[in-house]
């Protein structure tokens, strides 16, 4: 998560090496999304004319016709046309047979050119020809182009998507540029005409003869230069004071409180929020990622009153979250929303699991162990103790739970010494009520696809025997609370009449959505924008648009400037990102 | 006003200059720092000090061991600075002493003071005026050890100049096998290669580049080393294929590209090596294009056509890498010399070997027209590229039939042949015109008039033996096929004498042309007649001295065809009849082990003995006695002659009322 897209050679090469069980296409077109635009993976058994054959996989091409004359042409064009996003493609066929006279045609065509010809003889169909070398540019006649190419030899079509051109390869030589403004959505495309003209492609799940990744590092240092050098208004070219306002206002924005005002101090940068109102945050927050749903829920009701009553969604994610939070055993139950005040044993544990939790993410002791490793390093030590900076430690939690006894730390050993049958069946009982209070809840709201499966998908872990195990055991994975505390904190500040996001996380994803919009008008260029680590905002967790950002060893409030490096770096890029897509969509509007 | 300040600029000057002499160490510090102020960023100023005769005291001062480390410091960095101005003013510092004082300080100061890289920066300034003091610079191996480690150890900017200073003194075997001893190969290495995936600076990576380029060129010893040195788990030809990648910076990757080129012409990589195929030419083609900026375009150009001269496998994989041709006739138009020659010499080298590349070149490029203007360019580099690309055309009958011929291209080859040109530019320029002499009989008058044979037989007297080879070669092709007043007019200018000179030439091919051009004025029978007519004595004498000489077989050979051609002719077989010598060696002959040899005199016996012919019956009466008849028979009988029997049929045929 640290890797911020740097070094993507190593990172290229060391793929290669367990290429394997990886899909290489996906290596080699990372920016592309298949949901929308897929990208060519064989030929198409319906795309083509009937004197072609296809067999292995659709990616062997031979001729069944009679070959006579130029009339008996026939062509077959891939399953998908070229995405806008893949920025450089490339693929290549191998000559298998060049059958009687090596009439064959390699290149691209347009959706609906006629299929009886061969490639580059039509307006919109563009090839390279065998017999003779030359090139066919929508025409009848071809130009002097490269060599001629027969039996053995490998032919590779590239089309640079960021210049509109397209040039061909022979053996894993460049031959030079033999296109050039083409249009968008091109198919690959091979054409043969006489019998025995055998070709076999390889869209890129083999790899190539010629080395492509030399000319995508070229594409990627360009763009990179492009977007270095895009020129902008002085008021918006100060950077300094620009990146010191977006790493303050993330900091403030997700309660990093004392790093921002360590921030703050080294950089005379102002903080806009009160430190009690960031503080109070920063305490809910950290409820939330610790799993302990119910008391984050019990603070935001007496800190922030009105704001639950308000946003009925809200609180059924947090309610939901909550539900998950007792299956795997970090939520201990207690009065809240409309349940009664129940006694319970006080230990944090699931009251399903009987076996060990070998299998468990991240063991649910670990916020205890980073909290004596990050003690807050600015404030002192009374401020620390005063407001509550330090989560998890009893003393700070219990005020805020009176009735509640107060709660040892959870061992991470859930077969405590305690009776097991009589807490367990006590445990799912309150777990049920809790469900059926949950269910009713839903009932009320609108009743949209996104709650019903939530709710279904949280409720499903009760069927398993050790939900960590199961497949839905991904909602019990403590990254799963990030989104939860993201939506609860947003709307917090929204409450209180804030931006609900922060600028950095607003440029990253406004970046994002320019990144796709050039992939749909055809700039190709958006393939080499790099934006930091995609992971983190298209998993599965339905998270919202905006990037939760971690500190890459605790996700804690380190305090120190230090840590401000890693946020930097990235910061610049999404700025860069930003206004350079801005930049690009106005040309183009 | 201007007046005033140089006035005031003397005056001013006057008062610390003084005291640059004084004994006092502090007066003498703050002169030396006032100096270095006033010549900083200007030539005028520097100019003036030097004049000034101020050189010597600042090199003593810069040289004096035991004097405040300051003011040695000072005064190298002086001298630095006088040391960028102009290139009279490096000269002037040369002249004075201040290299060879420079390198002094490098021999005893320790590495990674102020002090050696002060005398670094001054150092390389100096070398980069040409000419460099090479000498200053021996090629100790103490010496060079010291600079190899400061490569390796010292700051970024001393690493800098010393590789800077080194590949620029880097000019011969000597300095190239003294500097691989000292290890420059691994400090090489240790320059070129990346920090984790960062690539090296370009202010790191060029003078090394360079520097390995120096080192390698033509020097298969030097090349092996770099070959198999290694820098972590990487060889220096696979950093240098890292740096042929296209998203390195142009100089980068072109000096890569040359470094890979040179260890490859050395012979320390094969042609057929990947990094040689799939690194260095693809990288020169690509920098050939039309985008890239004109000086990385000459100077890819140029090295491509060093890396394809003479491997026709390269030649043709250039010829169809990214549209090369078309790039090279886009880079002969550029305004720059470097340029245009580069774009020759690389036509010259893909069209070498192969037929086709040559047609493609002249056809689909239209390039003869701009090989003529090349050859009329001032700039004689590019003439001289021109006539390369010329004579490697050349070697194309097709093209000469045509081509050449629609352009007239003789007319500014002769041109600059006949303006005295040097020796390489003879030497290309005659070897083009043996082959235009070869087929192009319609420009063989106009030639003549602009005097050819006159400029052919006085290269024949040149001391190069290339230059006299071409000569009489160019000459062997003229008479081929020619006018009689044409051979005539060979066999007059270029004299017996010279003829015979070259008989006994010191190379063999030599000779060979020259029996060669005598074969060729002896052929058709009135030719024969005419010239024997003339020069009969001479003639003859030429075949014996080089029958009784101690010639190779095939120089014999070509004598006893000049016999065998004069066999041929009306009265001329009276002369070889009249030659009792020349016909007991006839017998020899053909009694000799050698088989192409009897077969050559069987040739000469055969046309003597020829019937139908006026007085073939004494001829053959007086062959009969001199043993010719026997010598026959015994060939007949000769199972090692199989392939001569009808032919030694025939001629024993010839002697019906003998036999």
């Amino acid at each position: 998560m640290a890797a911020m897209g740097s070094g993507r050679g190593t990172m290229d090469s060391q793929n290669q090496v367990q290429s394997d069980n990886i899909d290489r296409l996906k290596l080699l077109y990372p920016n592309v999304n298949e949901d929308e635009t897929p990208l060519p993976r064989s030929w198409s058994t319906k795309d083509k004319f009937s004197y072609i054959g296809l067999s292995q996989n659709n990616l062997r091409v031979h001729y069944k016709g009679h070959g006579k004359t130029h009339k008996d042409a026939a062509s077959v064009r891939a399953t998908h046309p070229i995405p806008a996003a893949c920025g450089l493609y490339y693929f290549e066929v191998r000559i298998v047979s060049k059958g009687r006279d090596g009439y064959m045609g390699i290149g691209l065509s347009a959706h609906g050119v006629n299929m009886n010809r061969l490639p580059g003889w039509d307006k919109h169909s563009y090839g390279y020809h065998g017999d003779d070398g030359h090139s066919f540019c929508s025409s009848g006649t071809g130009q002097p182009y490269g060599p001629t190419f027969t039996t053995g030899d490998v032919i590779g079509c590239g089309v640079n998507l960021v210049d509109n051109t397209c040039f061909y390869t022979k053996n894993g030589h460049h031959l030079g540029i033999a296109f050039r403004g083409l249009p968008p959505n091109l198919y690959p495309t091979v054409g043969l005409q006489t019998p025995g003209e055998v070709v076999d492609a390889n869209f890129g799940q083999q790899p190539f003869v010629f080395d492509i990744e030399d000319m995508l590092r070229e594409l990627r240092a360009r763009t990179r230069l492009a977007i270095d050098e895009f020129p902008l208004p002085d008021e918006q070219g100060q950077w300094q004071q620009v990146l010191h306002r977006m790493v303050s206002t993330y900091l403030v924005h997700h309660g990093y409180c004392s790093t921002a005002q360590a921030f703050s101090r080294a950089t005379g940068e102002h903080i806009h929020e009160d430190i009690t109102s960031i503080k109070n945050r920063q305490r809910i927050s950290k409820l939330v990622m610790s799993g302990r749903i119910g008391e984050a829920i019990e603070s935001t009701r007496r800190l922030y009153p009105g704001l639950l009553e308000r946003d009925a969604d809200l609180l059924f994610l947090l309610k939901c979250r909550q539900f998950v939070e007792m299956v795997n055993g970090t939520d201990s139950e207690m009065c809240g929303g409309g349940g009664g005040c129940l006694s319970h044993n006080g230990v944090a544990t699931s009251v399903i699991s009987h076996t060990s939790r070998a299998h468990s993410p991240v063991p649910p002791d670990t916020h205890h162990t980073h909290n004596g490793l990050h003690t807050n390093g600015v404030t002192d030590i009374s401020e620390q103790k005063q407001n509550c900076d330090v989560d998890m430690t009893p003393e700070p939690v219990a005020p805020l739970n009176p009735c509640a006894a107060p709660t040892a730390p959870s061992t991470g050993a859930p077969n405590g010494a305690h009776d097991e049958g009589e807490g367990c069946r006590a445990s799912v009982e309150r777990m049920l009520a809790f469900g059926r209070e949950l269910y009713a809840m839903s009932q009320k709201l609108s009743q949209d696809h996104y709650h019903k499966s939530m709710l279904e998908d949280a409720f499903s872990l009760l069927a398993y025997s050790n939900p960590w195990d199961s497949p839905l055991g991904w909602q019990l994975e403590p990254v799963r609370r990030e989104a939860v505390c993201e939506a609860l904190n947003s709307a917090i500040l929204e409450f209180q009449g804030m931006q609900w996001v922060s600028p950095v996380e607003a440029c990253v994803s406004h970046s994002r959505e320019l990144l796709k919009r050039m992939a749909r008008a055809s700039l190709g260029a958006c393939a080499f924008a790099d934006l930091p680590d995609r992971a983190t905002s298209n998993d599965r967790s339905g998270a919202p648009r905006s990037l939760v950002l971690r500190d890459p060893k605790s996700g804690g409030d380190a305090g120190s400037v230090a840590q401000v490096g890693h946020t930097d770096t990235f910061a610049v890029k999404a700025i860069h990102s930003y206004y350079w897509g801005r930049g690009s969509c106005v040309a183009q509007s | 006003m201007q007046h005033l300040t140089i006035f005031m600029d003397i005056e001013s000057s006057r008062s610390y200059i003084d005291e640059l002499y004084s004994s006092d160490v502090t007066k003498v510090l703050e002169a030396l720092i006032t100096l270095k102020n006033s010549v900083i960023g200007s030539n005028r100023q520097k100019s003036s000090v030097i004049q000034q005769g101020i050189v010597p005291r600042l090199l003593q001062l810069m040289s004096e061991q035991n004097w405040d480390p300051n003011i040695r410091l000072e005064a190298t960095i002086t001298i630095g600075s006088l040391a960028k101005g102009t290139s009279e003013n490096v000269n002037a510092l040369v002249e004075q002493g201040a290299a060879v004082a420079l390198v002094e300080i490098l021999k005893e100061v320790p590495i990674g003071t102020k002090l050696a890289e002060a005398s670094l920066c001054a150092l390389r300034s100096i070398f980069l005026n040409p000419p460099a003091p090479i000498s200053a610079l021996p090629a100790e191996m103490r010496l060079l050890s010291r600079l190899t480690q400061i490569t390796r150890e010292g700051s970024p900017t001393a690493r800098a100049c010393v590789v800077r200073i080194l590949s620029i003194w880097c000019g011969g075997p000597i300095e190239q096998e003294a500097l691989c001893a000292a290890g420059a190969c691994n400090a090489i290495a240790a320059l070129l290669a990346p920090k984790g995936t960062t690539p090296p600076p370009i202010a790191r990576a060029l003078p090394a580049l360079d520097l390995l380029a120096a080192m390698c060129f033509e020097n298969a010893n030097v090349s092996q080393v770099a070959l198999n040195t290694r820098y972590g788990d990487k060889t220096i030809p696979e950093l240098l294929t890292l740096l042929v990648s296209r998203d390195k910076p142009l100089p980068v990757a072109m000096g890569a590209a040359r470094c890979i080129t040179f260890i490859h012409r050395a012979g320390a990589l094969p042609a057929d090596d990947s990094r040689v195929v799939f690194g260095a030419l693809p990288c020169l083609a690509r920098l050939c294009t039309k985008d890239m900026p004109e000086d990385i375009r000459a100077t890819a150009a140029e090295t491509l056509a060093y890396l394809a001269e003479v491997d026709t496998s390269l030649q043709r994989l250039a010829a169809i890498s990214n549209h090369l041709m078309s790039s090279l006739a886009d880079i002969v138009n550029c305004p720059s010399a470097a340029a245009k020659q580069g774009a020759f010499k690389c036509f010259a080298s893909l069209g070498a070997n192969d037929e086709d590349i040559r047609k493609r070149i002249i056809e689909t490029h239209g390039l003869m027209v701009h090989v003529v203007n090349g050859m009329n360019n001032p700039e004689p580099s590019v003439r001289l590229a021109a006539v390369r690309c010329l004579h490697s055309l050349s070697r194309s009958v097709q093209q000469l039939r045509t081509t050449f011929q629609d352009h007239s291209v003789w007319r500014p080859l002769m041109q600059l042949l006949s303006e005295s040109p040097g020796t390489e530019l003879l030497t290309v320029g005659s070897s083009t015109l043996c082959n235009l002499l070869l087929e192009f009989s319609p420009a063989k008058e106009p030639m003549l008039d602009q005097g050819a044979v006159e400029m052919l037989c006085n290269l024949t007297k040149r001391p190069e033996a290339a230059l006299r080879l071409n000569g009489i070669w160019a000459l062997m092709n003229m008479a081929f096929q020619a006018e009689q007043k044409v051979k005539q007019r060979i066999l007059c200018c270029l004299g017996t004498e010279q003829m015979f000179r070259l008989l006994g030439d010191s190379d063999t091919r030599v000779i060979m042309k020259t029996l060669g051009l005598l074969r060729n004025l002896l052929s058709t029978r009135q030719h024969i007649d005419a010239i024997m007519n003339e020069f009969s004595s001479q003639v003859m004498q030429a075949v014996i001295v080089v029958l009784e000489g101690s010639y190779p077989a095939e120089v014999k050979e070509q004598a006893l065809c000049i016999l065998g051609n004069i066999g041929d002719g009306e009265k001329a077989k009276d002369f070889i009849m009249a030659n009792e010598d020349v016909l007991r060696k006839l017998v020899d002959y053909l009694a000799h082990p050698e088989s192409k040899l009897q077969e050559a005199a069987l040739f000469v016996a055969g046309n003597l003995v020829w019937k139908g012919e006026a007085g073939c019956a004494a001829r053959q009466a007086r062959l009969a006695e001199l043993g010719v008849l026997r010598a026959l028979k015994l060939l007949r009988q000769r199972p090692d002659a199989a392939h001569l029997h009808d032919k030694v049929k025939t001629a024993l045929a010839q002697f019906n009322e003998l036999t």
